[in-house]
C-alpha cells in the first residue's frame, strides 16, 4: 500500500509539473534561440502575450518569428506571458542581456514606467506593438497598434454603402470594456443614436459563440424583424448564423440577413468566399514589418503612434488570395 | 440544603408532530440540591431541558425561577435567566486555550485583557480544584477535564440552574469521582443541578432527589435515599424486575463449542501493542478495563478499523490477511464501533439504508440490493429489533440513540456473521434496550455466533460472557473464567490486585 | 403523482421544492411579460430538415451542456463535499482532443466510426484528468477547489497545445447531426443526448451500489470506512465519471458550432455548474443528493440567461440581475430559512388541527 502511495505521489508530482510545463511550453521556446554568430545581428527581444491566447495572437506570434528571423538579419529572443509580472520580469532581463530593441505587447498597461526608463538608459530602443502603455511618449520610439474605433468605422461606412431601405440590427459585443469591443461598438452606436440604423438588440455573448448563438435564437423567437448581425468577432458571427440555420432563415450575399464578423480568421473569409457571411473586419496581428522597416531604416518618416493599415472584406470582391495573405490560423 | 425552592415547572406541555412529548409534567429543583432526572430514552428528559435551555418553546406551561415567572425564548435568555448546560458532547472550541474557552463570547469589549482572563481562571480552577491550567489548549485536555471547564465557565456566568446532560458516559471511574466531587462543591454554594445519566450507581452515589418521567408523563419525584434501585429501575421502565433476574446467573458455566473461530497472534495496529486472542465458535467474551486501557483499538485491530501492524491471523484454523474493515467482513466478522455517530451511523441516510449498507458493501458494486429487497429487510430487523421510527424511510440521524444502535445492529445482523464485535452497544440507551441488546447476544451465542462484548458496566459483562479479557495500560493483563467470574475480582485485575 | 405534488407543499421543504417553484415563477413571470413566450412551432432549418423552434426549445437546448456537467458535479459534489472548478477548461481538452483525431481524417474522410473514435479518445483523455483531480483530492487530501485550481489555471492551455492551432474547423454531416439535429428528428440532439445521459446515469444508480456508497462517504467517511467502504475510490471514481460527462458535454459543444476555441467553449461553466447543483438543492457540503435537483438547476439557469436576453437587458447588468436571482434561490433554499419556513409550516398544520378538533367537538 505504501509503495502504491508513493508510486501516486510521484505520478502525481511528474503531472503537475508537467501540466505546468505544458501551460509554459511557449514561454521560452525562443530564449535559448541565441547563435554564434552574434556579431553582426540586431539583437530584438520581444514581449508578448502567449500564442494560445487567441487566433489573433497565434497569427501576431508567428509574424514576429517570421519577421525577425536570422535570415533577416535578426537574432530574436522571446518571452509569452498573460501575466504583467512575469512580463516585466522578463523585460528586466532582455535589458540586462543588452538587446538592441525591445519590442512589448503587455498584458496591463501600467507598472511599465521603470523598466522603460532603465531601457531608455541603456540605449535600448523600445516599440510598442499591438497594446498601447500609460508611459510618457518619450519612453518609446514608436508603438504600432491597430485603430480599433476605425475598425468599426469601416465596417459600419462599408454596411451604409450598402443603401438598404432600413437597418435592423442584432448587435454582439465582445467582453465588455475590451479594447476590442469598446472601438467596434462606437460607430454602430453611433448610428444608433442618430436613428439612422435601428437596434433590435444589444448583448454581449463576451466573445462565446454558444452566448451568440442564445442571443439570436431568443431574437428570432421574440419574433421581432431584423436584416443585419453584426457580431464584434468570428466566433461570435459563427454562432449567430448557426441560429439562423436552425431557424431556416437565410444569410450572406443574396440571403435575408446581412452577416458582419471581425478578426479575419481563414476560416472565416472561406465563409466570406462561399458567400454565407457579407463582411469581415481585418484586425491586422502583422506589426513586425513595419517595426523591421524603421530599425533598418528603411522607414524614415513616422507618428509615434502608427496604426496598422486594416482592411474590410466584402464577400462580392474577396478571392482565395485574399484568404491566403490576410486570413489567421489554419 | 435549604430546600427552597429555585426552579418550577408547572403543567409543561410539548407536542412534536405526531408525539405528544410532553404532557402536564411538573419538575422542581430546590436550592443547592442534585436532582436525578431519570427516564427511559423517549421519557421526554431531553424535550425538558431543550424547553429549559429554549431549545424547543413550550406549547402549554409555565417556567418560574426563585418564584419570578420568565420566559425562556432563546438559549440566549437561559443563560440570562441563569440557566447553564454542559451537554454530553464537549461544545467549547478545542483549538483554544482553557481561559479562552471561559470567557469567549461573553465579553462585549473588542480588546479583552489576556492577563485578567487568566487570572480569573486560574482563581476559578482553583476553587472548583479542577486540574487544569488557564493557558493549556483545551483539546489537549482529557474529555473529564474539558466537561469540568464547560462547568467552570457555567459557575462564573454566575449560573443558579446547571444541567449535566450524561456528563460522565465517557468518563472512566477516577474521571467520574472529580466531577463528582465538583458537583458537590457548587451544591454546597447552593447551585440546582439537574443530572441527567443512564448510571443508577452513580444516581445513588451523589444525587439527593429523583424525577422519573416515563412516555412524556411524570410518574414522579422521590427522595432518593427512599427510593430503592430495583423500585426506580421498575418505574422507569414500568414493569417489574423480574426479567432482569432471569438474565441467567453469572455462577453457571456457559458450554463453549471446541472449534476455535478466530486466532490472532502478536496482533497489532498503530494504536494497540501486540496481543493474542481466540475465541471460540458460539463463544461470548468480553474486553474489559478502564478507558483508554486498549480494550477499544484491540477490538478495532481485530477487524482492520486501524492500520493493523503486523500480527498472525486464522479463521477456522486457516491463516488469512485482514488489513482493513472489508477483509474482516469478508470473513465473517462484523463490528459495532464504538463511536455510534463518528463510526456507525449515516445520519442523513433513512433507517432503511443504514441497515443494508455494511450487507451491500459485502455483496460488491456490481450487486446493488434492490429497492423491495431493502425494504424486506428493513421491515424484518425493525420489527425483530423494535426500532422505534416513523417508517423505513425516516433519516436515522432523527431516532433517539438507543434506536439508533439498534439499527446499526440491524445492519451487521443482516451480514449474518460468523463472528460480531459489539463495542459499548450499550451505552447511553435505556434499561428496556440494554436488557434486549444483552438477550440478544446470548441468543446469537446459542445459534453459534462468537461474541466479543465490551461494556464500561462491568455487572453486563459478568452477565453476558463466558470469558473476560482485563486490559490494563494497552496490555492484556488477565483472563477470567468461571468462578472467578465475579465483581470483585474483576476490580481487583483492572487495578492490579493479582500480584 | 397528485400525492407526490401534494407532498411537495404539505411536508414542508422538500428538495425538489424550491427548483420547482423557482421554475413556476419564472414561467408565470414570461407569460406575463409575453403570452407566447413557450410557443413551440415547426420550422425548416437552411438543410431543409423540419425543426422544433421556440424560447423552450431555446432553453432546454442550451443547457444541454450545463445539464450534463451538472450531473457529474452532483456526484463529486456528494462524494467529496467540494467541487470541481476545472471542468470548462477540462472540456476545451477534451473538445480539442475530439476534433484533433477528426481533423487528422480530413473533411471528407469523417465517418461514424471515426467520430465514435474521436468521442472515445475524448473520453479517456477527460478521465485521466479527472482521475488526476480525484488523486489530489482522496489520496493527499487536498481541498476539491484547490487540487482542481491546476487544472483549471493550464486546463486551457493543455487544450491549445492538443489543438496546435487557435480555433481548427471540423465539417460534417455527423458532426452537425450531433451538435444541431438529425434529419428527420425535429428536436435537437444534445436535448436526446441530455436524456440518454440521465437515463444512463439512472441504470448506473440501478444496476451499482454508487448512489448508496457515495451517499455513505460523502455524509460520514468515517462510518463509511469502518463499514468497509473504500472511500478513496469512490472519490476517484466520483471524478472520473464527471471526466465522462466533461468529455460528452465538450464534445456537444464542439458538434454544435464545427469548431473548438479553447479559450471560450464552455467559458465559466464551472461556476453555472455548482449553481445548478445547489439551485437543485443539494448540500454543497456532500451527503445526500438528488441528480434530478441538479438538471432542474442547470434549466433554471438557462431559463433565466434566456428571459434576460430576451427581455433586453443591457450587457453591462446581466450578470447583476442573474447575480441577484440566484443569490435569492440560494438564499431562499439555505438551511435557515428552510427550518424556519417548516416550523411556521408546521405552527399553520397544528394551528388547522386545533381549529379542525375544536369544530369536531361543536358538531
Amino acid at each position: 500500500m505504501k509503495r502504491v502511495k508513493a508510486l501516486l505521489l510521484v505520478l502525481t508530482l511528474v503531472l503537475s509539473v508537467g501540466l505546468c510545463a505544458c501551460s509554459k511550453d511557449s514561454k521560452d521556446s525562443g530564449n535559448g534561440g541565441s547563435t554564434g554568430k552574434t556579431d553582426e545581428k540586431i539583437k530584438v527581444g520581444v514581449v508578448n502575450n502567449p500564442a494560445s491566447e487567441s487566433g489573433y495572437r497565434e497569427a501576431n506570434v508567428k509574424d514576429m518569428e517570421k519577421v525577425f528571423s536570422a535570415e533577416n538579419g535578426y537574432e530574436l529572443k522571446t518571452f509569452y506571458s498573460q501575466k504583467n509580472d512575469d512580463q516585466l520580469k522578463a523585460a528586466q532581463g532582455f535589458i540586462t542581456d543588452g538587446v538592441d530593441y525591445l519590442l512589448i505587447s503587455a498584458a496591463e498597461t501600467t507598472g511599465w514606467d521603470d523598466v522603460l526608463k532603465k531601457a531608455k538608459e541603456a540605449g535600448i530602443k523600445v516599440f510598442l506593438f499591438d497594446r498601447m502603455l500609460s508611459v510618457s511618449e518619450d519612453l518609446y520610439e514608436a508603438a504600432v497598434v491597430s485603430d480599433m474605433p476605425k475598425e468599426g468605422e469601416t465596417a459600419v461606412n462599408w454596411l451604409l454603402s450598402l443603401n438598404l431601405p432600413e437597418y435592423k440590427v442584432i448587435h454582439i459585443q465582445g467582453a465588455m470594456g475590451s479594447d476590442a469591443q469598446v472601438g467596434r461598438t462606437g460607430a454602430l452606436e453611433a448610428q444608433f443614436t442618430s436613428g439612422k440604423m435601428k437596434k433590435v438588440v444589444q448583448q454581449t455573448a463576451t466573445w462565446d459563440e454558444a452566448e451568440a448563438k442564445k442571443i439570436v435564437e431568443t431574437v428570432i423567437n421574440s419574433g421581432e424583424d431584423f436584416n443585419i448581425i453584426y457580431a464584434e468577432n468570428d466566433g461570435m458571427a459563427r454562432g449567430a448564423v448557426a441560429a439562423l440555420d436552425a431557424a431556416g432563415i437565410t444569410h450572406g450575399v443574396d440571403g435575408k440577413v446581412v452577416v458582419m464578423g471581425f478578426d479575419c480568421n481563414k476560416w472565416a473569409l472561406k465563409e466570406l468566399l462561399a458567400g454565407n457571411w457579407n463582411y469581415d473586419g481585418q484586425c491586422s496581428p502583422f506589426q513586425a514589418q513595419v517595426i523591421s522597416d524603421i530599425i533598418k531604416g528603411v522607414k524614415k518618416d513616422y507618428a509615434k503612434k502608427i496604426f496598422s493599415e486594416e482592411k474590410g472584406f466584402d464577400a462580392k470582391t474577396i478571392t482565395q488570395a485574399d484568404i491566403d495573405n490576410y486570413g489567421l490560423g489554419e | 440544603m435549604d430546600g427552597k425552592e429555585l426552579l418550577t415547572m408547572r403543567h409543561i406541555k410539548k407536542q412534536f408532530p405526531g408525539v405528544l412529548a410532553l404532557n402536564d409534567v411538573d419538575f422542581t429543583l430546590r436550592k443547592g440540591e442534585i436532582h436525578a432526572l431519570m427516564g427511559e430514552n423517549g421519557a421526554g428528559k431531553s424535550t425538558l431541558i431543550k424547553i429549559l435551555t429554549g431549545v424547543y418553546q413550550m406549547d402549554e406551561g409555565e417556567v418560574r425561577i426563585e418564584g419570578e415567572k420568565v420566559s425562556i425564548h432563546s438559549p440566549q435568555a437561559a443563560q440570562n435567566s441563569g440557566i447553564s448546560t454542559v451537554y454530553q458532547e464537549i461544545t467549547l472550541c478545542p483549538n483554544l486555550t482553557v481561559a479562552e474557552n471561559m470567557f469567549i463570547g461573553r465579553d462585549n469589549s473588542l480588546f479583552s485583557n489576556r492577563k485578567k482572563y487568566e487570572k480569573r481562571a486560574d482563581e476559578l480552577l482553583k476553587q472548583l480544584e479542577i486540574p487544569a491550567k488557564s493557558t493549556q489548549q483545551l483539546g489537549r485536555c482529557s474529555l473529564a477535564i474539558q466537561q469540568m471547564v464547560a462547568i467552570a465557565r457555567a459557575v462564573d456566568m454566575k449560573c443558579k440552574v446547571l444541567i449535566l446532560d450524561e456528563p460522565t458516559s465517557s468518563l472512566d471511574d477516577k474521571e467520574v469521582n472529580m466531577l463528582f466531587k465538583l458537583m458537590r462543591n457548587l451544591k454546597s454554594e447552593g447551585v440546582g443541578i439537574i443530572f441527567v445519566t443512564h448510571f443508577l450507581e452513580q444516581v445513588y452515589e451523589v444525587s439527593d432527589r429523583i424525577t422519573v418521567l416515563r412516555n412524556g408523563e411524570l410518574v414522579g419525584e422521590y427522595l432518593t435515599e427512599e427510593l430503592p434501585q430495583v423500585e426506580l429501575v421498575s418505574k422507569m421502565i414500568g414493569k417489574a424486575l423480574d426479567e432482569l433476574n432471569s438474565l441467567g446467573d453469572p455462577d453457571e458455566t456457559k458450554k463453549v463449542s471446541d472449534e476455535v473461530f478466530y486466532e490472532a497472534e502478536g496482533l497489532s495496529s498503530e494504536n494497540a501493542l501486540p496481543f493474542d486472542f481466540k475465541i471460540h465458535k458460539g463463544e461470548v467474551n468480553g474486553f474489559t478495563g478502564l478507558l483508554g486501557s486498549g480494550r477499544s483499538e484491540s477490538v478495532r485491530a481485530i477487524f482492520g478499523a486501524d492500520k493493523v501492524t503486523g500480527g498472525k491471523i486464522k479463521i477456522k484454523g486457516a491463516q488469512v490477511k485482514i488489513t482493513k474493515p472489508i477483509d474482516a467482513m469478508k470473513h465473517g466478522i462484523g463490528y459495532l464501533a464504538e463511536d455510534r455517530k463518528r463510526d456507525g451511523i449515516i445520519a442523513e441516510l433513512s433507517v432503511r439504508e443504514n441497515i443494508i449498507l455494511a450487507l451491500q458493501v459485502m455483496n460488491g458494486f456490481f450487486k446493488p440490493i434492490s429497492r423491495s429487497e431493502s425494504e424486506a429487510f428493513a421491515d424484518e430487523y425493525i420489527k425483530v429489533l423494535q426500532i422505534k421510527t416513523a417508517n423505513r424511510e425516516t433519516p436515522v440521524g432523527s431516532l433517539s440513540g438507543g434506536n439508533q444502535q439498534k439499527v446499526i445492529l440491524a445492519r451487521w445482523l443482516l451480514t449474518h456473521p460468523d463472528y460480531l464485535i459489539l463495542d459499548e452497544p450499550t451505552r447511553g440507551i435505556d434499561v428496556g434496550t440494554k436488557l434486549e441488546i444483552q438477550k440478544l447476544v446470548l441468543k446469537l451465542a446459542e445459534e453459534g455466533v462468537s461474541v466479543t462484548f465490551i461494556s464500561s458496566e462491568i455487572e453486563e459483562m459478568l452477565r453476558t460472557c463466558s470469558r473476560l479479557i482485563v486490559m490494563r495500560d494497552r496490555h492484556i493483563v488477565g483472563e477470567l473464567k468461571g468462578k472467578e467470574l465475579n465483581q470483585v475480582q474483576v476490580m481487583k485485575t483492572i487495578a492490579g490486585g493479582e500480584a | 403523482m397528485k400525492n407526490k405534488i401534494k407532498n411537495v407543499f404539505s411536508n414542508g421543504f422538500g428538495q425538489l421544492t424550491i427548483p420547482i417553484i423557482a421554475i413556476l415563477i419564472l414561467v408565470i413571470f414570461n407569460l406575463i411579460r409575453d403570452p407566447g413566450f413557450f410557443s413551440i412551432e415547426l420550422t425548416q432549418n437552411n438543410d431543409g430538415n423540419n425543426v422544433l423552434a421556440g424560447n423552450l426549445i431555446s432553453i432546454i437546448d442550451n443547457a444541454s451542456e450545463l445539464a450534463i456537467i451538472a450531473m457529474g458535479m452532483t456526484l463529486v459534489t456528494a462524494a467529496c463535499g467540494g467541487q470541481d472548478i476545472s471542468v470548462g477548461a477540462a472540456a476545451a481538452i477534451a473538445g480539442s482532443a475530439f476534433v484533433k483525431i477528426l481533423s487528422n481524417a480530413g473533411t471528407d474522410g469523417i465517418s461514424g466510426g471515426l467520430v465514435l473514435a474521436a468521442f472515445l479518445f475524448a473520453c479517456v483523455v477527460a478521465m485521466l484528468f479527472g482521475a488526476f483531480n480525484g488523486t489530489l483530492v482522496a489520496v493527499f487530501k487536498i481541498q476539491p477547489m484547490i487540487a482542481t485550481l491546476i487544472l483549471f489555471t493550464c486546463g486551457r492551455s493543455i487544450a491549445y497545445w492538443i489543438s496546435g492551432s487557435a480555433t481548427p474547423n471540423v465539417a460534417s454531416p455527423i458532426i452537425d447531426g450531433i451538435g444541431r439535429i438529425i434529419p428527420g428528428v425535429p428536436i435537437p440532439t444534445p436535448v436526446l443526448i441530455v436524456i440518454a445521459v440521465a437515463i444512463i446515469f439512472k441504470l448506473v444508480f440501478h444496476f451499482t451500489s454508487l448512489e448508496l456508497l457515495t451517499q455513505s462517504v460523502g455524509i460520514n467517511g468515517n462510518a463509511a470506512r469502518v463499514n468497509g467502504i473504500n472511500s478513496t475510490f469512490i472519490k476517484i471514481l466520483s471524478f472520473v465519471i464527471l471526466g465522462i460527462c466533461v468529455a460528452v458535454a465538450g464534445s456537444i459543444g464542439v458538434c454544435r458550432m464545427g469548431q473548438v476555441s479553447h479559450d471560450t467553449l464552455l467559458l465559466d461553466i464551472e461556476m453555472d455548474a455548482i449553481l445548478a447543483v445547489a439551485i437543485g438543492g443539494n448540500n454543497l457540503g456532500g451527503g445526500k443528493f438528488k441528480i434530478s435537483g441538479s438538471i432542474l438547476g442547470a434549466y433554471i439557469i438557462q431559463m433565466l440567461t434566456i428571459t434576460l436576453y430576451a427581455m433586453k437587458v443591457r450587457s453591462t447588468d446581466v450578470k447583476a440581475y442573474k447575480a441577484i436571482v440566484i443569490v435569492l434561490l440560494v438564499v431562499i433554499g439555505s438551511p435557515v430559512v428552510k427550518a424556519k419556513v417548516n416550523k411556521y409550516i408546521s405552527r399553520l398544520r397544528s394551528g388547522r388541527i386545533k381549529a379542525s378538533e375544536k369544530g369536531a367537538g361543536r358538531t
